[in-house]
């Protein structure tokens, strides 16, 4: 009694624990065709489970409802225009979900002998050239598992070889506009991370880079495009400058979504670049991950490549697990295969024409973005842009509305919100990527939304501070989460 | 048209007024901040693109055959059941991302949330987080945070770990701060050896790090060590490679350990020749804000009602930058969801009738074996679903000739154990049907008396 509301079709759905009823099971096992094996007689009781307290059990219907509904509760790319920048939330094709799930690949276990496992080998080893080719590098491990793990590996491999040069350089060159991964890789890779400040347009100087880089520096880490969107238009010199001091260039590659066929970051004196799969090559972020996060390198660094390394033998490929100078291993087997089919299908659906085109029409939309909301939103750099822009929430301010409550209106308008308050160079940053998959006409809606919520903020800015309204849930206490963590379900 | 335009929406004629718009005549003048000695002339050389059909043609080609397969050792064959894909292929998952937007994400958040519980509850912990990037790095991480809670430089390593996991974490702690010690395993019973573990267990020591079942298959006895570790005050770590063991056996949380850390691609997730997986982590509530990775918590909206958020960020890198308990941004989401779904599937009962099912037809193929002139059970310690023969034959020969009958009749152990050089790694499931478990026998009896 009671359980009934009319939320419409917004049902309520309690937690799988809270349905169900005792004995109730939602699946179906195959025969037992031995015999059962007591497991008191052959494992020491004392080692034997007793009871579960708060495992499901519920039929194949309610769990199918159960994460129906919960699915509809939830916003993604295929739902709409998700703008959430530097994430490149990209039309994610279907044909590379059908990819994956081939059953010579989705099968195939990673320990079934070379000879078997010629064909997924070869596409590993043609998208590791792939790769190479889109970045200008040398060559390419699939291994990493995610962004911020490709940059773990990167930078584990410029400490390998400082080290195998005899050097102990233990500073690692960041720029305030960089990811938190940046800081945060570095630190896990031994280094000591030191700021350099971008300056007033945005981007890295090289006389800045010249007065910071000593012989205590392994590294300049810098993402192009950074994280305002704009190109380090100074960096092939600002490279010279590092490698003249012994240091390696390493590039967060999360933006490349820019650049493809445009041009090459190896080109720009980058020594290693990490690729992020999951964005620039259309695979679909999974509501946090599977990602996978390549690493592409220059020839001084191609021996501490994490093993093993796919090599071939006339036709024949392998895996090279013998090579002295490795880092070693970064995750067990090879790398997310699943998630490099998808990228393997998506860069030969579009070729190298098609890749320009993509980074072209990303920064045309971004561009088109920009102009269109510059007058109604403040533009803290207001130069031509790459894949995304950054507004801030200046011009609304003495309405007291901020850039939580702007992206929190947006979504009663049916937009997933932008990138909110990073890069953190920007106060109250609204950080927007709309990719190249969407149309003009998505634009102009999103346009629409903006210039009516800007409007908004001006006579009724308590619509904005109450939004969202037309959701589940509305605004969430967070603070009441992190003071009293409550992270799992417990039977009463 | 070229084929591409099927993702690209842009008519040439919306291109022109965008960049009218803008203010510009051509593209390319979108790049003119490009200094124009590095911009490209040249396409890149791709191979032309090719359109669905011909595509997939291709791809199809490219595809691995089937073989009746024994392999295990950190990658299960496991039934799937329908339900799984079909639920987390609903787009509305798989094209979201991090739910940094709580209130367009519930759903994600909610079925983390349940994951995070299932999780507790299969490994005997408190608190787990919304997962990591396989079972291998998820232990790396466990050893690290062990030493940012202790301070302390060594750690106690079991040989019987999986030796690709037990290189990563090689990989991931730096020689110059820390110090790896390998606890031996006793040569009969093939389980981890407590004297050489209590004789380096010592107070400079941050972890203990043991696997069960090991990688040789063999449940180890994980009683009484937690109190020695933690009167020098240490913390227990323990890995796992199959979780479907959990089904059956007591979890590690019981038997007192700190952090459990391992793989959970048995739990509805594909082999897809080694990933994408599932790292596992949970821990003590002492531990929270060591923890590494993501979080959700349970928070009311408004209006009072119930919903999830990320929470305890603070610990995270794209708040604490370098001083983060990890750099983990993008973890395995869809991995979680579908292992949420598989147990949900299962329940109570499913999971552990599975586990028995999975014992049952591995002891089956044990004792076959056992009776085999020239094969030998490697050890004495019982096992789950894998087990260690010792072949009086070049293992490798023997695999070569099950090989012609399209059977992968298990991993050949010297690659990573050279003391191990005849011996095999041999994984029985649910998905060995009885007859292939019987041809298996009949093969290795042939080629033994060859």
């Amino acid at each position: 009694m009671g359980r009934i509301r009319d939320t419409g079709l917004v049902q309520e759905e309690p937690l799988i624990f809270e349905k169900g009823r005792r004995g109730r099971r939602g699946c179906s096992l195959p025969e037992w065709e031995v015999d059962e094996v007591k497991p008191e007689r052959v494992i020491p009781s004392h080692l034997l489970r007793e009871q579960w307290e708060g495992f499901p059990e519920v039929s194949e219907v309610e769990v199918v409802r159960h994460f129906t509904r919960l699915s509809q509760w939830n916003y993604g790319v295929d739902s709409g225009l998700y703008p959430l920048g530097s994430c490149t939330m990209k039309y994610n094709p279907k044909l590379n979900e059908e990819v994956a799930k081939l059953q010579g690949f989705s099968k195939l276990h990673p320990y079934t002998p070379e000879e078997l496992c010629q064909g997924i080998l070869r596409l590993m080893d043609e998208l590791e050239a792939f790769l190479a080719e889109i970045t200008g590098m040398d060559a390419v491990t699939l291994q990493p598992a995610a962004g911020a793990h490709g940059e773990l590996t990167g930078l584990m491999m410029i400490r390998a070889c400082l080290r195998d040069r005899g050097e102990r350089r233990s500073r690692i060159l960041v720029p305030d506009t960089a990811h938190g991964t940046n800081c945060s890789s570095s630190t896990l890779a031994s280094f000591q991370m030191v700021g350099i400040k971008s300056d007033e347009r945005g981007i890295l100087s090289a006389k800045q880079v010249k007065e910071q880089m000593n012989e205590e520096v392994a590294a300049l880490m810098v993402t192009n495009p950074n994280t305002l969107g704009l190109f380090e238009e100074e960096l092939g010199e600002i490279s010279e400058i590092v490698h003249q001091r012994g240091g390696f260039v390493y590039c967060d590659g999360a933006n490349l979504n820019a650049l493809m066929g445009i041009v090459k970051l190896g080109d720009l004196g980058v020594d290693v670049v990490q690729v992020n799969l999951h964005k620039t090559f259309s695979t679909p972020h999974g509501g946090g991950g599977p990602g996978a996060g390549p690493v592409a390198v220059k020839k001084e660094l191609v021996p501490y490549l994490p093993i093993p390394v796919i090599e071939r033998q006339g036709e024949k490929y392998y895996l090279n697990w013998n090579r002295p100078k490795t880092i070693g291993k970064m995750r067990a087997f090879y790398g997310n295969v699943g998630v490099m089919l998808k990228a393997y299908a998506y860069i030969l659906s579009m070729g190298g024409e098609g890749l320009k085109r993509v980074s072209e029409l990303a920064v045309l939309n971004a561009n088109y973005l920009m102009k269109k909301l510059k007058d109604h939103y403040h533009l803290p750099y207001d130069r031509p842009c790459m894949h995304e822009c950054v507004f801030t929430d200046r011009y609304q301010e003495r309405f007291h509305v901020t850039t939580l409550d702007i992206a929190k209106r947006l979504i009663d308008y049916g937009f997933h919100p932008p990138t909110i308050y990073f890069p953190l160079v920007v106060k109250g940053a609204l950080m927007i990527e709309p990719t190249e998959t969407e149309s003009k006409d998505e634009l102009d809606r999103l346009i629409e939304a903006m210039i009516l919520i800007a409007k908004e903020a001006e006579e009724n800015p308590d619509l904005l501070r109450q939004a969202p309204q037309r959701v589940k849930v509305r605004r969430l206490d967070e603070v009441l989460a992190a003071r009293k963590p409550k992270l799992r379900w417990s039977p009463k | 048209m070229k084929d591409f335009n099927r993702y690209l929406p842009h008519t040439a004629e919306e291109i022109q007024e965008m960049l009218e718009e803008i203010g510009l005549e051509k593209v390319e003048d979108l790049f003119k901040m490009i200094p124009p000695q590095y911009r490209l002339t040249k396409l890149l050389n791709l191979p032309s693109p090719l359109s669905e059909m011909d595509l997939l043609r291709s791809l199809e080609s490219l595809q691995s055959p089937f073989y009746s397969s024994f392999l295990g050792g950190g990658a299960y064959h496991h039934f799937i059941p329908s339900v799984v894909s079909h639920l987390a292929s609903r787009s509305e998952f798989y094209t979201a991302y991090t739910p940094y937007q709580p209130e367009v994400s519930q759903g994600t958040l909610q079925a983390i949330f349940e994951f995070q519980t299932l999780m507790c509850e299969l490994t005997g912990m408190e608190v787990s987080n919304a997962s990591m990037y396989d079972g291998a790095s998820s232990l790396a991480e466990a050893v690290l945070m062990a030493y940012r809670i202790t301070r302390r430089r060594k750690i106690l390593l079991s040989e019987t770990i999986h030796p690709e996991y037990r290189r990563v974490i090689q990989t991931y702690i730096d020689p110059d701060h820390h110090e790896v010690v390998l606890i031996p395993y006793l040569k009969e019973e093939g389980r981890t050896d407590p004297h050489s573990l209590f004789h380096h267990l010592d107070r400079e020591v941050s972890a203990v790090v043991l696997q069960s079942p090991n990688f040789f298959g063999i449940i180890e006895d994980l009683s009484g060590i937690s109190e020695r570790v933690h009167q020098e005050g240490a913390l227990l770590i323990i890995g796992f490679s199959e979780a479907l063991a959990y089904g059956v056996l007591k979890p590690p949380g019981l038997f007192g350990a700190d952090i459990v850390a391992g793989e959970g691609q048995s739990l509805g997730i594909p082999l897809s020749y080694g990933g994408p997986y599932l790292g596992i982590f949970t821990t003590r509530e002492k531990f929270l804000r060591n923890m590494p990775g993501r979080l959700v918590g349970e928070t009311i909206d408004l209006e009072g009602r119930r919903g999830f958020v990320l929470t305890l960020a603070t610990r995270e890198q794209h708040i604490r930058r370098e001083r983060a308990t990890s750099n983990i941004c993008t973890n395995e989401g869809l991995c979680a969801l579908m292992a949420t779904i598989f147990l949900s599937c299962l329940g109570k009962e499913g999971l552990r009738e599975l586990s028995l099912k999975n014992l049952s037809k591995a002891e089956y193929a044990k004792r076959l074996a056992s009776e085999i002139r020239g094969c030998r059970i490697g050890f004495t310690s019982p096992t789950f679903n894998e087990f260690v023969l010792e072949l009086e034959r070049d293992p490798q020969e023997v695999l070569r000739e099950l090989r012609r009958e399209k059977i992968l009749g298990g991993l050949s152990l010297a690659r990573f154990y050279p003391e191990l050089n005849n011996h095999l790694l041999v994984t029985v499931t649910e998905m060995n049907r009885k007859e292939e478990i019987d041809k298996w026998a009949e093969l290795l009896q042939k080629t033994m008396g060859r």
